[in-house]
């Protein structure tokens, strides 16, 4: 580890930070069937980077705009004739279509889309870590707050009405919690692999928790494993940095479903 | 006493289509009321209304001040992928003690399975469990929306008594919709008839000689068997026959 250069050190905390943030946000998303939501509001956050760029406004505040705005849409318009996934497929491609070409308007700055698709982890740098780390906080601090109101309304809407618990209010805080995150792991992932961070270790966390809370732990801790662990595997083998750790989750997720199988069999 | 929760002129719509009109009712504490009425008749929509997840078109609904409900829904569907001991579920959204817990699971007939995963339990052991979360707030009216369907009739049988008993210790009321019209007979102080609007009400024996009910249910143990066919029999097809079909998708 004391090979480890200062730029290694910044990535791995903030590969650490999103994990840390995606994980216990995603058992939410695995658990309510959001996993396509996730996704369109990543895609749509190439938009926000391409009207951040343009306006001169930093890419945080541009990215978390228009997350927060295609999330809010798509739950506006909701049960409003359409199927849920036909909705997100028009949104989610549209806007992502209408960024990459809003991107090429851009002149003058010569950006690097590859860095926003796949993410560029290891320029991260100390006013990025504290946004991530920032961003983090906040949304685990949201979810920390709201975690039985959450739960509850996750389970059955009804259920949380009777309880007092407005579950429109709960899924408002979700959106925003998805918004930030998206925001703060684009850096990190890039959009077109941000969901993979939210979906994969809770995903592999299932097998192996009792109660949500548990799960939610398992899966950060398998987040951010993933997230260091695919940072060396890509040093060492000179592989990109984002996509290495969704590989190397994809390989605790895969770890985890076969163990997961041997132990049921083993109960019976 | 005054009543627990009165609904006046409650009238709710689903999308351009009234569900319900009009409906006006009371409960007293510690009866036990049962709404009866065909498919789409607008049963769930009223018990909804009354837990407040169903916005009224017009009409009042006054709760008594500080009213504590427990709610035990029609359906309950856990995505297998969040895991929840039957523990963990009597503590959301607020945490109760371990003896607390026990207690409802004990009072509800569902004693040995806190340890338990919910996904892992037989119809009948989930709606324990669903009563036994909903008697943690010491209820003063208890809400069950066909909290029987799925069970067998020696198990929905015995699910009422034990809502009866419920009912003696605790002292609550009992608001519930049932489609199972022997049952209710039996165990209800108070049934409510509803299409739509309330077609009759009164106690059990009133109400079955009702023309209005005798119109919608037929008469004796047939009564069952006529829920299907009511529509064409209907004495109020004048009423509310317009956009009956759709209320059906709408209202439940």
């Amino acid at each position: 580890m004391i090979l480890l250069d200062d730029f290694l050190i910044r990535a791995a905390l903030a590969g650490i930070g999103v994990a840390l943030a995606a994980a216990p946000l995603g058992c939410f998303v695995v658990w309510r069937r959001m996993a396509y939501f996730g996704d369109a509001t990543a895609h749509a956050s190439i938009l926000g980077v391409a009207l951040a760029l343009s306006f001169d406004v930093s890419v945080f505040a541009g990215v978390l705009a228009t997350a927060l705005a295609m999330a809010t849409t798509v739950s506006a318009l909701a049960g409003r004739g359409y199927a849920m996934d036909t909705l997100l497929g028009v949104l989610a491609h549209s806007s992502l279509a209408f960024g990459l070409v809003a991107v090429s308007f851009l002149q003058g700055v010569r950006i690097d889309l590859m860095a926003y698709l796949f993410g560029d982890i290891l320029a991260v740098g100390r006013a990025d870590l504290a946004v991530i780390w920032g961003g983090a906080a906040l949304v685990l601090g949201l979810l920390w707050w709201r975690w039985s109101a959450l739960l509850t309304a996750t389970l059955n809407p009804d259920l949380a009405y009777a309880a007092g618990i407005d579950p429109r209010r709960e899924q408002m805080v979700l959106t925003i919690a998805l918004a930030l995150v998206v925001a703060v792991a684009i850096k990190v992932v890039g959009v077109l692999l941000i969901a993979a961070m939210l979906l994969i270790p809770a995903a592999a966390a299932r097998p192996f928790a009792a109660t949500p809370e548990r799960m939610a732990v398992i899966a950060a801790l398998l987040g951010m494993l993933a997230a260091v662990g695919g940072l060396q595997l890509a040093f060492a083998l000179d592989t990109p940095a984002g996509p290495s750790i969704v590989c190397l989750a994809a390989a605790l997720f895969a770890a985890s479903s076969l163990t997961g199988l041997l132990l049921q069999r083993r109960r019976g | 006493m005054s009543s627990l929760i009165s609904l006046d002129g409650l009238t709710v719509a689903h999308g351009g289509n009234t569900v319900l009109s009009g409906v006006s009712l009371s409960i007293a504490p510690g009866e036990i009321v049962t709404v009866v009425g065909p498919n789409g008749s607008g049963k769930s929509t009223l018990l909804r209304s009354v837990i407040g997840a169903q916005k009224p078109a017009r009409g009042r609904i006054m709760r008594a001040p500080g009213l504590r409900i427990g709610y035990v829904p029609q359906k309950l569907h856990i995505d297998p992928t969040l895991p929840l001991t039957v523990r963990r579920f009597l503590s959301l959204p607020a945490r109760v003690s371990d003896a607390w817990a026990a207690e409802a699971l004990e009072q509800a007939g569902a004693g040995n399975l806190a340890a338990r995963q919910m996904s892992g339990l037989s119809g009948g052991q989930f709606q324990r469990v669903l009563l036994a979360r909903a008697l943690l707030c010491d209820p003063q009216l208890l809400i069950l929306d066909e909290a029987t369907q799925g069970l067998d009739q020696p198990g929905s049988a015995a699910f009422y008594q034990r809502i009866e008993k419920v009912r003696q210790d605790l002292g609550c009321a009992v608001l519930m919709v049932s489609h199972e019209l022997h049952v209710v007979m039996a165990a209800s102080d108070r049934v409510i008839c509803l299409n739509g609007h309330v077609c009759c009400e009164g106690a059990p024996e009133q109400v079955a000689s009702a023309p209005e009910y005798r119109a919608l249910f037929g008469t004796g143990t047939q009564g069952a068997l006529a829920l299907y066919r009511h529509e064409h029999n209907h004495s109020h097809d004048h009423d509310c026959a317009r956009g009956h079909g759709h209320q059906h998708e709408a209202a439940e």
